[in-house]
């Protein structure tokens, strides 16, 4: 079976501008593999191919990339998701490249600071521990799970256009985690910083975010639990 | 938190409110308008004319126009904030549509206060 894939290609020391270089590759009749394996053979062929992966296994987020047009993990994506058709491998959309598929992420962990991810308690510590009750901590479902592998945000058009103000998908999925966490006591606080034009309301729901997440967790849900929280404080 | 002073609103919760309402506001015009030329043919000059003579009409037209400023406001900063990058090219362009709205605004209580 041979196997045509495409793959962004892009060295600033050397190229003057991005290009998508063919590769084939045979491989037996009937074999399926994840992309990441893959784009490891490809690297047989072609040593100077650059990406990230590290666990392989969808739990460090490492290998995002975007595979025939759509976000995912290299590593738990089989290439018979592509039906045998041409399988184009590209960076992580709208975060500047720098080597082939690796981009830069500084804007996304930027946001991620910026909601403070982190418990926040100024009460009197307790002797042992903060304590929660198997209710509490099942509010907490679906939204602890991310693995920060960013295919939400660089898939959000509006993280596209406003990276540096947007909180983007992820962000806000962990935002909303610290909110509801009945040990934190900064909700208040929280509140007060995501309530600006785009923190939070640049989100305007189409869900792509949604439709990429390779954990499928909810972050427009999230988002519009943020909204109600600021609507209800507001009014 | 971010700031801005071009938008309409004091914060995000606050352009959230104004433009949904307004939405409201111009959805419920829209029904309205649709529903009372389907259920009045043929549309004759009198009848166009007693409909924008009644002052709840008239207020009502008025309520939607405003409406259309507040949503027009909001709307065209959000798409101009992702899609103008230059500062002064932005800040023109805004400063263009809002004074469209307003003029919009302004020939419509002439209008309509004027029948």
């Amino acid at each position: 079976m041979k196997l045509d894939i495409a793959v962004y290609r892009y060295n600033p020391d050397v190229d003057t501008k991005p290009y998508m270089k063919d590769y084939t590759l045979e491989v037996a009749e009937g074999t399926d593999m994840m992309v990441l394996d893959m784009l490891l053979l490809l690297k047989e062929q072609d040593s100077s191919l650059t990406f990230r992966r590290s666990c392989r296994e969808g739990v460090c987020g490492s290998d995002g990339v975007n595979m025939n047009g759509k976000n995912g993990l290299a590593c738990i994506t089989p290439i018979s998701t592509f039906k045998g058709k041409k399988i184009e491998i590209r960076p992580l959309p709208g975060m500047p490249v720098i080597r082939d598929l690796v981009v830069d992420l500084t804007q996304f962990y930027t946001q991620y600071e910026k909601i403070k991810p982190y418990l926040i308690n100024d009460e009197k510590a307790p002797a042992r521990e903060h304590l929660q009750s198997p209710a509490e901590r099942k509010h907490l479902d679906g939204l602890y799970e991310c693995i920060m592998c960013a295919c939400c945000s660089t898939a959000c058009p509006s993280f596209w256009w406003n990276p540096d103000k947007f909180i983007g998908p992820s962000g806000l999925l962990h935002a909303y985690r610290f909110l509801i966490d009945s040990r934190d006591t900064a909700t208040e606080e929280r509140l007060s910083e995501l309530d600006d034009a785009y923190s939070v309301f640049r989100c305007h729901g189409i869900m792509n975010c949604v439709d990429v997440c390779p954990k499928g967790l909810n972050p427009t849900k999230a988002i519009g639990h943020i909204k109600s929280m600021l609507l209800k404080r507001a009014v | 938190m971010v700031t801005n002073a071009a938008s309409l609103g004091r914060s995000g919760v606050h352009d959230f409110i104004l433009i949904r309402a307004s939405a409201i506001v111009l959805a419920c015009y829209t029904i309205f308008m649709v529903g009372f030329i389907a259920c009045n043919s043929p549309l004759t000059y009198d009848v166009w004319h007693n409909l924008f003579s009644a002052l709840p009409m008239q207020v009502f037209t008025l309520l939607t126009l405003i409406a259309v400023l507040v949503h027009a406001w909001i709307g065209v900063w959000q798409v101009l904030t992702d899609y103008v990058k230059n500062v002064a090219v932005r800040g023109a362009l805004q400063f263009v549509f809002v004074m469209a709205a307003f003029s919009y605004l302004a020939a419509g209580i002439l209008i309509v206060w004027g029948v």
